[in-house]
């Protein structure tokens, strides 16, 4: 992934903002340790999840194509033991994030990883 | 599904280098919800099982598909009705699919078929893209592009599987389209628009020229992108308009209409609606408890998907339904949708427990099916049930302004 990075310093963390190239916003967040324990994206495509994951990603795609459950379309949690991937939106706005719980800094809100 | 634990520093890494409008006009008066009788720009849909006998909360439809110009025609029943997506996919039968027609290839300019990778929320459509002209009902759009899905066509490439999303080939199993195809009837017209006929890294991948079993990204013209058919059609070409009865219970199936054309003819007037134009995200706003958060209207959503448990209270369900909700007992809501331009409108819904609902397994008809969705509102094919809801396409002029826009 390409394009220009703006970080932002937050109580705890430190959010790395980067455009991609096809107008997709990721947000990467740091924490004070040095962890990437969150990203989010939102844009017209859909990122490059396999960059995002690294090496999450096989384990990521094998649960996510064994999801269950009733059947339809429409958005998605997958809960990893460590790690949570979330995809939402619909064609031409694509939206999700994949968080670390654990790696989460106390008093972080959920909300704010977006 | 033993797994481990951190997101991948190194690659990371690599990667960082490189107000509501309350009240201004609408209300929750209450809205017309006819279902259009039988005419050249009605067809009849139906919320049922499907073709796999397992869909829940799926809109259906038929599409006749033939060869351009020609009398070599398929009717193909069980396709999903999609305002979340643009042109028509249909599974091809080596996937279990209906699709046996042979289609004529869109091919490269030197004879190479163009194959297409669709990304959707929670899988991608791969395969060729063919030309075909469509009719539904008595409408008609020729020399159309849509997608053939088949997972034999060729290997995934690469930025493909890069989306992170299966790969859904067969109709049923795991990760079955359970639809023998996808009409996406949705506010734009192209499928992926300027950003595919542009190359180099900002071009997203969407299409590929395949030589042999090998597929690299190409550009294609915007006429020649997979595209809304009723954007195509010689009449009632600028939107559509889905019609369904309100259900209070779950239900096996229910019937309604989906109407070409927005105050085209006398049958699809923009009457006693609110109009809520769409924005550059293709989305429009909702607010609940005070907080105003990014939503989109989409019939091939299969609930009401809306934030998440420590806003909604309620609790999602244990595996395997955990994208839905499970509260101990129904929940109502209330909340305000907006656009820019002042339009303003109350929504009320109910969400009940999913598990509860589905262990009735004659239903596939849940009204108060939700799930959660965090920091969005998608307001998915339960919150059609009962109202008119239009959808008006980019750049098309209506008697209620120019698309893109919803209205209910």
């Amino acid at each position: 992934m390409q394009g220009r990075v703006q970080s932002t310093e937050l109580a705890g963390y430190t959010v790395h903002e980067l455009r991609s190239a096809t107008g997709t916003t990721v947000h990467e967040y740091e924490s004070s340790s040095g962890t990437v324990f969150a990203v989010a994206w939102k844009g017209p495509f859909p990122p490059n999840l396999e960059q995002l994951l690294g090496s999450q990603f096989e384990q990521y795609q094998e649960a996510m194509k064994n999801s269950p459950g009733r059947t339809g379309h429409g958005p998605i949690t997958i809960r990893l033991p460590n790690l949570v991937v979330q995809l939402a939106g619909h064609m031409g706005d694509y939206s999700g994030r994949a968080y670390i719980p654990d790696e989460v800094p106390a008093g972080t809100s959920l909300e704010s990883i977006r | 599904m033993t797994m481990i634990a951190k997101l991948c520093m190194p690659a990371l890494a690599t990667s960082v280098i490189a107000a509501a409008f309350l009240n201004a006009c609408g209300g929750s008066s209450t809205k017309p919800n006819a279902i259009a009788a039988p005419a050249s720009n009605v067809q009849a849909i139906a919320v049922n099982s499907g073709p796999a006998n397992d869909y829940v909360n799926g809109a259906f439809t038929s599409v006749k598909v033939c060869v351009p110009s020609s009398s070599n025609c398929q009717v193909i029943d069980g396709i999903l009705v999609d305002t979340g997506s643009y042109g028509l996919r249909l599974l091809s039968s080596t996937g279990g699919g209906a699709l046996t027609l042979p289609l004529v290839n869109q091919t490269s300019s030197n004879g190479s078929p163009i194959g297409e990778c669709a990304p959707f929320v929670s899988g991608l459509t791969w395969g060729r893209v063919a030309t075909v002209d469509i009719t539904i009902s008595g409408e008609k759009a020729s020399g159309i592009p849509v997608q053939v899905i088949d997972g034999s066509f060729a290997a995934l490439p690469s930025e493909c599987t890069r989306f992170g999303v299966p790969e859904q080939e067969t109709l049923t199993g795991p990760n079955g389209l359970r639809a023998n195809g996808i009409l996406g009837v949705g506010p734009l017209v192209q499928d992926c628009g300027t950003p595919c006929t542009h190359t180099g890294s900002g071009n997203p991948g969407l299409y590929y020229v395949c030589a042999g079993t090998t597929c690299t990204v190409t550009t294609v013209a915007l006429a020649q992108q997979v595209q809304n058919p009723v954007a195509a059609f010689a009449t009632d070409n600028n939107g559509v308009i889905v019609q369904l009865p309100s259900t209070s219970t779950p239900a096996s199936s229910l019937t309604g209409a989906l109407v070409f054309g927005i105050g085209t003819q006398t049958n699809n007037a923009v009457n006693n609606v609110t109009v809520f134009p769409i924005n550059s995200n293709i989305e429009f706003n909702t607010a609940l408890s005070g907080q105003t958060y990014p939503a989109f209207v989409d019939s091939g959503s299969n609930a009401y998907f809306f934030l998440d448990s420590s806003k909604t209270s309620l609790p999602d369900c244990p595996d395997p339904n955990a994208s839905f909700y499970c509260p101990g007992s129904n929940t109502s809501f209330s909340a305000n949708t907006s656009a820019s331009g002042g339009s303003s409108e109350t929504v009320k819904f109910t969400i009940g427990n999913a598990d509860s609902m589905f262990s009735d397994s004659t239903a596939f008809v849940f009204p108060a099916l939700g799930g959660s969705n965090p920091g969005i509102f998608d307001w998915g094919l339960p919150f059609f049930f009962g109202r008119n809801i239009y959808t008006a396409i980019s750049g098309k002029s209506t008697p209620s302004g120019q698309g893109p826009y919803w209205a209910f």
